[in-house]
């Protein structure tokens, strides 16, 4: 493996692999049985409002409504928008390489997203075509993110059954926060403050 | 960078001891344990499935320790093809040496790191810190710990020893010499506080080159690492910077990808008590244009094959560091984080401590496995089951062994008899309002020397310590 862990290191695998192989030696267990299945579409009234009970904005609105909605929860803020977006947002920026540091001085970022879950509230980007590399929508202050109806699954399992996990995944459940300070859970520290979605269909 | 260090910290009972008398931080500690016990029971009861989730976790973890080395080598494997640099690490010191070897290979001072127990476990910033290399933690919580050159004291919440006006006055005096200074007007109002943290850390994620985290799974099948957060300092690591170089336990293992759904439904209702963490993040090595083009992965032993050689012990390497136990713990409760002496405080670092470096060599580690009092609360929460109450059992036993010159005692034979009393929870519960010996139980069989020496161990009550325990939340009521 090119440039680093050549030398002791390669022996240190082997001498961690013995030692694994050793200590198990007299160890069994079975993994606990799973059915497989399909996907069940999450109630979507529920997803809204799980969404919110993060205090995310959440707003249901139609397919030709959504171009109107993005630009009210801008509010004149410069968005940064990935390709294949779908949907225009006037004032934007497209993502062409811009660096980090760009990526600061921009207010906010507009994507889709690539699955919803009813019983958690959590929006999954897997950073396809309308969802930008991962950068895009952690760097600016205000998300506004677009989910259809038809993207929001039952539960975890529902959720982690659909994605692809050879893509980097990103489950994003409300804005950022911390409840570091004496448990009072705090909005907003390093992703976006402000988490808008906006629930389609 | 910290110079505080768990090394060399005094036996348990004489730690707890200073840690009782500080009342502050007992305030801290009831108020913050107490919050995160009502949030998590709320949570925990909306699923109607929860103890079949906590059965297939255990099953799951279980599992993959048996065929371990199958695991570790697809995971290599799969890591390998999707772009990912796989390292091995014996110890400690081997793990930071690759570390701080990708950080001199980039020629920078300073990394950016999220918050990662594997690497608080290893010494990672004082080993970088002795090259030169600052490693600024972005968790808001390590950031207090690391700016006020301090110990963290809970696993999910590692200031949770300090309150607003402490970590104020830790901003204002500190933060000028790491970065950008505290604001001039900066009160002790949480939301304050966390935008001055922002704001100091944004320098540091924009410009660092190199950022190292920890995982809190590996999914073997797919070759890819998933990191638990909630303030998005994860996401800064993992996403802006060239290179990435991930610290990971060897335990850290599941086999699939399907089964990572388990954890992810235990995991964030188990520690912060809420339905999601506000974010996780998964990939599997190198995506092009999207994060780190460069990325390491650091697979850890460190003590954790000789966890997984002890028959009783080995459960402990299931734990997927949510911190629940630690939140149920009296003893914790009462002494804090500290008096454990390691990264790992609380009922899981009672066990894990003496599992991962061995008995009868220290004496603040044997004295580990006494810091209870053996109540089984924290057996009830775990999200993966750990009988931690029987495995403190049979490492008193080893303790006493390892102090006669290994030959079996009575007391030890005496252990291993109360170990089997006490390997159910449910059993132990019974036999304590059975009987009605609660600690008079253990003092009894000669369990607990160390410990119960170190305080007054009252006549055995009419109503047992766990009885009460639950009838008043904690004492509160
Ligand atoms: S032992 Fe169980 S309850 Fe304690 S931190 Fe580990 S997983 Fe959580």
């Amino acid at each position: 493996m090119a440039a680093y862990g050549r030398g002791s290191l390669v022996s240190a695998r082997d001498e961690v692999l013995r030692r694994v192989r050793e200590a198990t030696a007299s160890a069994t267990a079975t993994p606990p049985a799973r059915e497989s299945r399909e996907p069940r579409p999450g109630d979507v009234d529920r997803f809204a409002e799980r969404v919110a009970d993060y205090k995310a904005v959440v707003e249901r609105c139609g397919p030709d409504e959504v171009e109107a909605r993005i630009a009210a929860a801008l509010d004149g803020a410069v968005a940064v928008v990935p390709d294949g977006l779908g949907y225009a947002v006037p004032g934007s920026v497209p993502d062409d390489g811009l660096s980090a540091t760009d990526l600061d001085g921009i207010d906010a970022v507009v994507t889709l997203a690539r699955v919803g879950v009813a019983e958690t509230g959590t929006i999954v980007l897997d950073h396809g075509p309308g969802q930008g590399r991962r950068a895009l929508s952690l760097v600016p202050d205000l998300h506004v993110c677009v989910v259809r109806a038809d993207q929001v699954v039952a539960d975890v399992p529902d959720a982690v059954a659909s994605l692809d996990p050879a893509r980097p995944l990103t489950w994003i459940s409300g804005p950022s926060a911390t409840s570091d300070i004496e448990l009072d859970r705090v909005e907003g520290v390093h992703g976006p403050r402000t988490l808008h979605v906006l629930v389609v269909g | 960078m910290t110079g505080a260090t768990f090394v060399g910290m005094p036996a348990f009972p004489e730690a707890a001891r200073a840690a009782l008398a500080d009342s502050q931080l007992r305030h801290n500690l009831a108020h913050a344990t107490g919050t995160i016990r009502g949030k998590r029971a709320r949570v925990v009861g909306e699923l109607d499935d929860w103890e079949e989730l906590r059965t297939r976790a255990a099953g799951v973890k279980d599992a993959a320790l048996a065929d371990l080395e199958t695991h570790l080598l697809t995971l290599e494997e799969r890591l390998t093809a999707a772009g990912a640099t796989v390292h091995w690490a014996r110890d400690a010191a081997e793990a930071s040496a690759v570390v701080a070897q990708v950080a001199r290979a980039h020629e920078v001072d300073e990394v950016v790191k999220v918050k990662s127990m594997a690497t608080v476990e290893i010494g990672l910033n004082e080993a970088l810190a002795a090259e030169g290399i600052a490693a600024w933690e972005t968790d808001l919580a390590e950031l207090i710990v690391q700016l006020g050159d301090d110990l963290p004291s809970h696993i999910l919440v590692p200031a949770i020893h300090r309150n607003r006006a402490e970590i104020r006055q830790i901003f204002v005096d500190k933060m000028a010499a790491a970065g950008r200074p505290a604001p001039d007007d900066l009160t002790e109002v949480p939301s304050e506080l966390a935008n001055a943290a922002r704001l100091h850390l944004r320098e540091k994620f924009l410009r660092a080159k190199v950022g190292v985290s920890g995982a809190n799974f590996a999914v073997a099948e797919t070759g890819t690492l998933v990191v638990v957060e909630s303030e998005g300092n994860g996401r800064m690591c993992l996403t802006l910077p060239e290179v990435l170089v991930s610290v990971v336990g060897i335990e850290k293992v599941v086999p699939t990808w399907a089964e990572l759904d388990t954890f992810l439904q235990v995991l964030p209702r188990s520690s912060t008590g809420e339905r999601m963490n506000p974010y996780t993040s998964t990939w599997s090595g190198v995506t092009p244009g999207d994060g780190p083009q460069e990325v390491h992965v650091v697979l850890v032993d460190n003590g954790r094959t000789r966890a997984l050689a002890d028959e009783v012990g080995r459960q402990a390497l299931r734990c997927i560091r949510c911190s629940a136990c630690l939140n149920v713990c009296p003893v914790y409760e009462r002494t804090g984080g500290h008096a454990y002496g390691s990264v790992y405080p609380g009922p899981i670092g009672a066990i894990l401590n003496p599992l991962l470096k061995g008995v009868g060599v220290d004496e603040q580690v044997d004295s580990l496995p006494y810091a209870s009092s053996l109540c089984g609360a924290c057996y009830e929460v775990c999200p993966v089951k750990i009988d931690i109450p029987s495995v403190l059992v049979d490492l008193r036993a080893q303790v006493v062994d390892a102090h006669r010159g290994g030959r079996p005692s009575v007391e030890a034979a005496a252990m291993k008899g109360a170990g089997q009393t006490f390997a159910s929870s449910r059993r132990l519960g019974l036999a304590q309002r059975l009987t009605g010996l609660g600690t008079g139980l253990a003092r009894r069989l000669g369990l607990a020397p160390a410990w119960s020496s170190a305080r007054d161990l009252p006549t055995a009550p009419p109503e047992s310590f766990r009885a009460w325990w639950r009838r008043t939340d904690g004492g509160r009521s």
